[in-house]
């Protein structure tokens, strides 16, 4: 068995299990957030006016909450929910809500690893399609609707079909100027938004083993513009350091089996990676960036669970160090612990000398939701996951994906450039 | 859930691929929390012009399919973010049915819990169903979709065919058996105390 049916065969007590198999799994964590807890809430509502009694819920314990689409409050609906949510933790017990203005908050999907939530071998489920970025550490992560979140929050279980898994290997290191982000876009490029539904993307090859922990994490997060259930990477040596410094270290790893099965395995070669963009408007319409180099730019985002990470802001920096943009910028830190990362390494300097507004941790103009969306025939490059119409804001506005590399050296000629061009 | 037999309508063509959740229920409107009401605010930014008027270009807002319970649209219908208001929204404006060559997973599953059928056809029928102008019925219990230019059987799993045609509640299914579980639950603690 490959390392997602070996999670999922322990989850549901078999020996064994294949692609198709339906089972029953235990789940071990569960996410909600702003948006898709309010949407749980009002499915347990729903079912208490049939007269069911929910007083509370399966574990409290393996549940946690995270304020991230409309904070800080975009309005006065938003700020309610965050009060519904907050009543809601209280009600049933739940101790891990990350709070806005209170230490640590952030994006779900950031805290998920930043915070060591989600161990290695676990099933974790959340009300959000990119909970699959947690995969990377080596759990199986899907994202479930809100109906499905309640019935997880009750029960503590959820039937899956068992995925297939197609395979990514990377082989060799890839060259300075391509990040993962460059990786991942140009997989959906070719397999489609479409080419993995219902199928686990599982990344491996020398390639990876390089990647630093966060750059994994942009690879097994865009796992959901090309429709899969899950993305995973097997864990290593440095999964397990990443997890210590956070102060985990009790787990039971899962891996596959020497004679895994994949469905398909596709082979890149590093070396012929390059700085890739995503052109309005799907993630599969991509190209090299030096083709869209006469392309003029509005505004420049970095933010988001994608392209905010700690290594996003690193590499964002090492570009604008020393130079000014010629667009509105933004950076977002993915949570507030990053955002103290990147002042304590002097990287906020940096931002702040380039011009560069730097803001608090929100999923906020990646979602279209607030600070910071677009205006009509606004065009932006983002280190975000999705550029649909109207997705960072009006309808007829236009985002460019690409690698924070990507987004700051267009930050600082106003144009889409590749980062290797600049002078 | 109200029971799922059998729908007479004629269908509205939707002729777009990879129609994502954000065109089905903008973000705006995420913020609401009550399960209804979500109808008046599907597909918004194509169903109106900036000023809150119908765009007379856009197929929903064309009369002839005023009263229409059947969704045609083209591949990978319901990508990217798994919001559930996008089932609800559907649901509420008055869809029953939505049809097309293929579905994203997390909406697919969303459809069910809601009441709505999702059906998988292949190009061929699909194309057939967008060219017919006639009114199409959809059978559950016999699985069948007909019109004077189609007639084939569609494929559903037993399970979600079950709670359409008796218009289950899933959770409140598991809950009904509540007690079984948990007299489970406390054999299978004792004896097989590692899987908690």
């Amino acid at each position: 068995m490959n390392i997602t049916e070996k999670i999922l065969a322990k989850a549901s007590g078999k020996n064994k299990v294949s692609p198709d198999d339906v089972i029953f799994a235990n789940v071990d964590k569960v996410m909600v957030h702003d948006v898709s807890g309010p949407g749980v809430i009002a499915v347990f509502e729903k079912l208490k006016k049939t007269g069911m009694k929910i007083e509370k819920l399966w574990n409290p314990d393996k549940v946690w909450v995270a304020e991230d689409h409309f904070v800080p409050a975009a309005d006065k609906i938003s700020a309610q929910n965050v009060v519904l949510l907050t009543q809601f933790t209280k009600d049933y017990g739940i101790k891990k809500h990350f709070k806005y203005g209170m230490g640590q908050y952030g994006i779900c999907h950031t805290l998920s690893h930043e915070e060591a939530m989600v161990l290695p071998g676990e099933v974790y489920v959340g009300g959000d399609s990119h909970t699959n970025t947690t995969g990377a550490l080596g759990a199986f992560a899907a994202g479930l609707g809100h109906t499905d979140v309640a019935y997880v929050l009750l029960n503590g279980k959820i039937w899956f079909k068992v995925p297939e898994t197609l395979y990514f290997k990377l082989n060799g290191k890839l060259p300075d100027y391509v990040m993962a982000k460059d990786l991942i876009l140009k997989i959906i490029g070719e397999i489609g938004t479409d080419g993995a539904a219902y199928k686990t993307m599982q990344f491996g090859g020398s390639g990876v083993s390089e990647m630093s922990v966060e750059e994994r994490l942009t690879l097994t997060n865009m796992t959901t513009e090309a429709g899969a259930k899950s993305g995973i990477i097997e864990p290593d040596q440095k999964i397990r350091d990443y997890l210590a410094q956070r102060g985990a270290t009790n787990y039971n790893e899962v891996h596959g089996d020497s004679d895994a099965q994949y469905s398909k395995i596709y082979e890149y070669e590093a070396s012929e990676i390059e700085p890739i963009v995503a052109k309005p408007f799907s993630p599969e319409n991509i190209t090299v960036a030096r083709e869209l180099s006469s392309i003029p730019l509005d505004k420049a985002y970095i933010g988001s669970c994608t392209g905010a990470k700690l290594d996003d802001l690193r590499a964002a920096a090492k570009i604008l160090k020393g130079r000014t943009v010629k667009i509105r910028t933004e950076v977002l830190p993915a949570a507030i612990s990053i955002f103290r990362k990147a002042m304590d390494e002097g990287l906020v300097k940096i931002f702040m000398d380039a011009g560069v507004m730097v803001g608090p941790p929100t999923c906020g103009a990646c979602c279209g939701a607030h600070m910071g969306v677009l205006a009509k025939d606004e065009v932006c490059i983002s280190t975000t996951n999705r550029n649909f119409p109207g997705r960072m804001g009006h309808v007829e506005s236009k985002t460019y994906l690409a690698s924070p590399l990507v987004a700051a050296a267009s930050a600082v000629t106003g144009k889409i450039t590749d980062p290797r061009d600049l002078k | 859930m109200e029971p799922f037999k059998k729908i007479s309508s004629i269908a509205t063509p939707l002729d777009k691929v990879n129609v994502d959740t954000d065109q089905i229920i903008p973000k705006q409107f995420l913020k609401l929390i009550q399960k209804t009401g979500f109808g008046q605010y599907l597909f918004y930014d194509w169903r109106y012009e900036k000023d809150g008027t119908p765009r007379k270009d856009f197929v929903l807002n064309d009369s002839k399919y005023k009263n229409s319970k059947i969704l045609l649209t083209r591949s990978n219908f319901g990508c990217g973010s798994s919001r559930e208001h996008a089932a609800w929204a559907l649901l509420d404006f008055g869809f029953k049915v939505v049809i097309s060559t293929s579905f994203a997973d997390i909406f697919f599953n969303n459809c069910f819990k809601n009441g709505i059928l999702p059906i998988k056809v292949d190009e061929h029928i699909l194309q057939k169903l967008f060219e017919s102008k006639s009114e199409i019925e959809i059978d559950l219990e016999k699985q069948t979709i007909r019109n004077n230019d189609v007639n084939v059987s569609f494929h559903i799993e037993p399970h979600w065919k079950k709670i359409l045609l008796e218009g289950l509640d899933d959770i409140a299914i598991t809950l009904n058996y509540d007690d079984k579980i948990s007299k489970y639950e406390n054999v299978n603690r004792t004896s097989n105390p590692r899987a908690f």
